[in-house]
């Protein structure tokens, strides 16, 4: 937690005024008790009524005191600490910005939004109440210590071994119950998780009639909860009676020796009041602690992650790099004996790939699941860097591209089709910021989406809610198409994006793509013969290499592995039929 | 209101099977603050005994000292019980109404489910339980000790002096006021920060969730823009509603510090008097001090109050929701020869759009029956309908002759062996997987089906095999896998009819080659419904259905609604336009 302290840099002032204002705060109430104790010794027992009106008017000065530096210090606590939170956020966001897809792949988008939300929140709750409370409490517990020295050196004896057992009491329990409430948590992720199973397999369930032995699977999930959040509750039950019977002894021993000392006149009948209240406002305090290093816990859990983000740095970068010329007469797009390996498996995804693209070619890659198709376009927009070999684009290496020039000049559609909120047109202006209407209804044609975009009353101006929800599956995906289209990218990349299609739409966009897209180099990655039969080149993958490349009449001669696919496919005479 | 009432009601009759710990706990409650009460009671009087030089009762103070010890055992056990009591009772109440809410979830009608979200009924079941914990038990039990407390305050204070205890009295609710007003006016600001929150979120969840597409359109910097703008209008928020919430503490503390100083001032007064004894102007201190404790916290509990209420609305909501009528007096259906009929069938999922109308279907025992159509057209609705997952709204299907509406589901469920697209899996191991339809499977009989579904070979070469844990969002299989798996499933049991749905394109050639062996071997002299996407499939099938938006637009087979020249005819020859 300390180690991500440099975000509160900005907020150095508030941050120190912040547990300033507490101390101050303290100081004033641990004088209270004393000022009583003048009220009954010089007070009462003087007859001074005087003298009790003006220690009267102290304890509304210390009062009014308090409450200034209180409010000045939470005022400042809440500023330090939502700076603080603000400026990780806004850093965390900008590194996750720099990271490349293979860190993401690592970390797992989900796992960085929890980290950029719920993390972020819990560790700017630690801030507040470390600022707010962390030096109040030792403060008061060691003041309250000294202000009992000043009032008998004896007795404060009884402090110095009643705190740290109280204190130990406290620790001990809050030690061991911490990983008890960790338990009850996986009982919870457990029952939710059966709840989740439950709902997205109720049709599988029923459909075997297992629905009795989910609900026992379920009790049985509850009743070990149930066990779990007794055992941490009887533990924690103990907490309070404890420290409870621990003061009190103490301010039975200072009643005691406090009247030894009152006989022998080395002390007053105020000096015992004065001590057991030093006694309670340590008790109150120590208490305070234990619960805020409990939350302290959670914040450094908090923390430790987020700074785990922070440490992993991106391995591809753009930096230094200066726009490029295309070299004349280069092919669009060219592998040289590229080798791709992903970080965590050994073996390599891709071996030995080598082809070229010409401009306003149509490029068909197909081969089956985890042949490395996916693998093989992510290289041209430089999501990964090759591990051997050369990725050109224009006869430039991918490298040598800052990254809004190369990734600019393409269109890609990824398999996942991902809308963000906001409407039409304003999803359609992510590759072009600046596309017209017009350029924007080209792309929504040539996608097949213009249709069904019309038909919305709204037109262009139709919200899109977050991930796409008002939209079904395949309208996602004409409109992911035709974004990528929108403002006529050099390179059009379709990574199996007609899953959520109907044949016929299908065979519709692939014409249009024929139609609309001369000069467009189109690299088509799919599954489906049909959907690649008719471009000019078509790369067979077979498990990380290149098995054949040619056009569709060239590899049902020539290729073994791609008579296969067509085979798998279509009829006999669907097979004759395009050669 | 009214409404609230009635919640509030029904929660604590959940109480009811513990009533006898809820007394004791209750009981105990009223003991431990009489007993908490008294103590400072005892501390007066002790310290009364406490003069001065010479003026010390010891006789006096050690009996006295004795009944203070008694005291703090009587605190200390009551209030351990009384914790454990409430525990008992509260974890076991939440516990019934989890199981409760799940049993009724696994009645429902799946109409129920389907229109919920899946987070939405987790939510429910978790978090919105543990909310009425905190919320209403554990409240429920504060409200009861503070009421007590203010209640046995002022009885004890009245009878130690009515003038003094009145200053106390008027002057502590102050503090509830102050706390009110500051907790009326900072929800605003708490819902302003928890609705910016909620736009930062779902704005990170965008971006961050789908990092990928925002680095293919290299949409670094708009997001950066986007997200500095929401995050500075966070921090604004968050600072005014953190210090605004903080000014709480402070402000009671100061009000505390009033009565303090004013029962300080005129209790010597009244010392002097002669009307007040040193003691009893302790033991009022440290009431001043303890009394506005319970009021702040009820203050607290009336907020958290309401929220519980709202959650235990929702999870209400979900144990009344109307489960599916109950069939456990109907026969169970038996001796299935796999001939099926529907008989003008009308069915939708909202009145107010027709989907299937007038259908009727004859299928002979062992027949294939090949359902076609665009995606979305309605091909799940005529699954729901033949497994009961949906009741039709007239109509009648009977199998083997018997209709469908007049057995059990669970036997007529069973009589089908389903196979999804959506494949899934349970967690637990890939044995406990495959045997899911018959639990009581022996291992040589599932080593036999996942041999039948190609699945043995990749399930030997799993960490543990046959053992390995496994559930729905495994990464360890691929999506063809897990479909083999759920074939395994089926051909465990192989009932007599199959409802089978061919996978699309994310499956590769090979896998896809053994799936659809897999099928053929499932299919030899059943009766089966296939939702086909291959047109081999489709040509070799005794029934064609053509489906389009919710309607069975053509009936026949292959050749008979290829010579209509309809809807079939021209989906058929989409497949081999020339893209």
């Amino acid at each position: 937690m300390l180690k991500l302290f440099g975000y509160l840099k900005k907020y150095r002032l508030e941050a120190v005024l912040a547990p300033l204002g507490k101390l101050l705060e303290a100081i004033f109430e641990l004088i209270v008790p004393i000022v009583m104790k003048r009220i009954i010794d010089t007070g009462i027992h003087g007859a001074d009524k005087p003298y009790i009106y003006k220690m009267g008017g102290l304890l509304l000065m210390l009062g009014v005191l308090g409450l200034a530096s209180s409010l000045t210090a939470q005022y400042f606590a809440a500023k330090a600490a939502v700076g603080f939170g603000t400026e990780l956020r806004s850093a965390l966001f900008r590194h996750i910005n720099t990271l490349s897809h293979s860190e993401i792949d690592r970390l797992g988008s989900t796992t960085l939004v929890t980290r950029m939300t719920v993390d972020i929140n819990a560790a700017q709750q630690g801030v507040n109440m470390l600022l707010r409370l962390f030096l109040r409490a030792p403060f008061i517990v060691v003041g309250a210590l000294i202000m009992a020295l000043t009032v008998s050196v004896k007795l404060t004896l009884i402090f110095l071994v009643f705190t740290p057992v109280i204190w130990a009491v406290i620790w001990v329990i809050t030690k061991r119950t911490v990983p008890m409430y960790g338990a009850i948590q996986k009982g919870l992720d457990r029952t939710s998780m059966i709840v989740g199973e439950n709902i997205s397999g109720v049709r599988v369930i029923r459909a075997f009639s297992r629905q009795s032995d989910e609900r026992a699977r379920f009790k049985q999930s509850t009743r070990r909860l149930q066990d779990r959040q007794l055992a941490a509750g009887r533990e924690a039950a103990v907490m309070s009676p404890l420290t409870y019977v621990f003061v009190n002894i103490a301010v039975m021993l200072l009643i005691w020796f406090g009247g030894v000392n009152v006989n022998t006149g080395s002390m007053t009948q105020g000096d015992v009041i004065a001590l057991v209240n030093y006694m309670t406002q340590i008790l109150l305090s120590l208490i305070r602690l234990a619960e805020l290093i409990q939350s302290l816990t959670k914040a450094q859990t908090s923390s430790e992650r987020i700074r785990e983000v922070f440490a992993i740095h991106t391995t591809l970068s753009d930096r230094g790099n200066k726009p490029v010329k295309a070299v004349k007469d280069s092919p669009a797009v060219e592998f040289r004996d590229v080798t791709f390996g992903y970080s965590d498996s050994e073996r390599s995804a891709l071996e030995g790939i080598s082809f070229t693209a010409g401009r306003g070619e149509t490029v068909g890659i197909i081969g089956g699941t985890g042949c490395g198709k996916s693998t093989l376009v992510n290289l041209i927009p430089r999501f990964y860097d090759a591990t051997g070999g050369e990725v050109l684009v224009n006869g430039v290496n991918v490298k040598k591209y800052p990254f809004p020039q190369l990734r600019g000049a393409i269109g890609i559609v990824p398999q996942k089709a991902v809308l963000f909120k906001g409407t039409v047109r304003e999803n359609m202006q992510w590759r072009k910021k600046d596309a017209s209407d017009s350029e924007i209804e080209r792309a929504l044609e040539t996608a097949q989406a213009a249709d069904f975009v019309h038909e919305k009353p709204e037109g262009l101006r139709h919200m899109i809610e977050q991930d796409g929800r008002n939209l079904s599956g395949g309208q996602r995906q004409r409109l992911t198409i035709a974004r990528a289209l929108t403002g006529d990218p050099e390179i059009l990349i379709l990574d199996d994006s007609a899953s959520a299609l109907d044949l016929a739409t299908d065979a519709a966009l692939r014409r249009a793509i024929a139609e609309k897209t001369c000069g467009m180099t189109v690299f088509i990655v799919s599954q489906r013969v049909s959907s690649i039969r008719n471009a000019d080149k078509i790369i067979v993958l077979d498990d990380g290499s290149i098995a054949g490349q040619g056009t569709h009449a060239e590899l049902m001669k020539s290729c073994r592995v791609y008579r296969e696919i067509c085979r798998s496919q279509l009829t006999e005479e669907e097979v004759s039929r395009g050669e | 209101m009214n409404d609230t009432k009635s919640i509030i009601k029904r929660l604590l009759g959940s109480f009811r099977p513990y009533n006898m710990q809820l007394a004791a706990a209750l009981l105990l409650a009223v003991l431990n603050v009489a007993a908490t009460l008294y103590a400072p009671i005892l501390t007066g009087q002790a310290i009364d005994l406490i003069v001065g030089k010479g003026k010390v009762d010891f006789k006096g103070l050690v009996p006295l000292l004795i009944v203070f010890a008694v005291t703090i055992v009587v605190v200390a056990l009551s209030q351990y019980f009384m914790t454990l009591f409430l525990n008992k009772v509260t974890f076991s109440a939440l516990r019934d109404l989890r199981d409760a809410a799940f049993d009724n979830l696994s009645r429902l009608p799946l109409s129920k489910i389907d229109s919920r979200q899946k987070g939405d009924i987790i939510s429910r079941l978790i978090s919105d339980v543990d909310q009425i914990s905190d919320g209403l038990i554990l409240g429920f039990a504060q409200l009861f000790t503070g009421i007590v407390t203010i209640i046995g305050t002022l009885v004890f204070m009245l009878t130690i002096n009515v003038k003094i205890a009145l200053i106390v009295v008027v002057l502590t609710p102050v503090s509830l006021f102050v706390a009110r007003y500051i907790s009326k006016n900072t929800f605003r600001f708490f819902q302003e920060q928890t609705s910016v929150r909620g736009d930062v979120t779902s704005f990170v969840e965008e971006m961050t969730g789908n990092q990928k597409t925002v680095k293919a359109f290299a949409h670094e910097d708009e997001a950066e823009e986007g997200f500095g703008r929401l995050n500075e209008e966070l921090q604004r928020v968050s600072t005014r509603a953190i210090f605004f919430s903080s000014l709480t503490n402070p402000a009671t503390r100061f009000v505390n510090g009033l009565v303090y100083a004013a029962v300080g001032v005129i209790g010597a007064l009244s010392v002097i008097a002669g009307r007040f004894s040193v003691g009893q102007l302790s033991c009022f201190l440290t009431y001043a001090n303890q009394y506005t404790k319970p009021f702040n916290e009820i203050s607290g509990v009336i907020t958290e109050l309401t929220g519980a209420v709202a959650c235990a609305k929702r999870v209400f909501e979900l144990i009344d929701e109307r489960a599916e009528t109950d069939d456990s007096r109907s026969p169970n259906l038996k001796r299935v020869n796999g001939a099926l009929t529907a008989e003008n069938i009308f069915f939708s999922y909202d009145p107010k759009v027709p989907l299937i109308e007038d259908f009727s279907l004859n299928v002979r025992s062992g027949q294939r029956i090949a359902i076609v159509g665009p995606t979305g057209c309605g091909k799940t609705t005529f699954i729901n309908l033949l497994m009961r997952f949906y009741e039709p709204d007239s109509g009648v299907i009977t199998v083997s002759g018997t209709p469908a509406a007049e057995v059990t589901r669970n036997s007529l469920r069973r009589s089908f062996g389903m196979v999804l697209q959506e494949t899934w899996l349970k967690t637990g191991t890939v044995r406990e997987n495959i045997a899911y339809g018959k639990p009581d499977a022996d291992i040589s009989e599932i080593e036999a089906a996942a041999k039948a579904a190609h699945c043995d070979s990749f399930i030997r070469r799993l960490p543990q095999g046959y053992e390995t844990v496994i559930s729905d969002d495994t990464g360890a299989l691929s999506a063809g896998q897990k479909q083999l798996l759920c074939i395994a499933r089926i051909m465990l049991s192989l009932p007599p009819m199959l409802i089978l749905d061919e996978a699309t394109s994310s499956i590769d050639t090979r896998t896809e080659l053994l799936i659809q062996e897999a099928f053929g071997k499932m299919m030899q002299g059943r009766t089966s419904f296939i939702i086909a996407h291959r047109l081999s499939t489709v040509r070799s099938a005794d029934c064609i259905i053509v489906m389009n938006s919710g309607h069975i637009v053509e009936q026949g087979t292959h050749d008979e609604l290829m010579a209509k020249q309809g809807a079939y005819a021209e989906l058929y020859n989409s497949q081999f336009a020339q893209g």
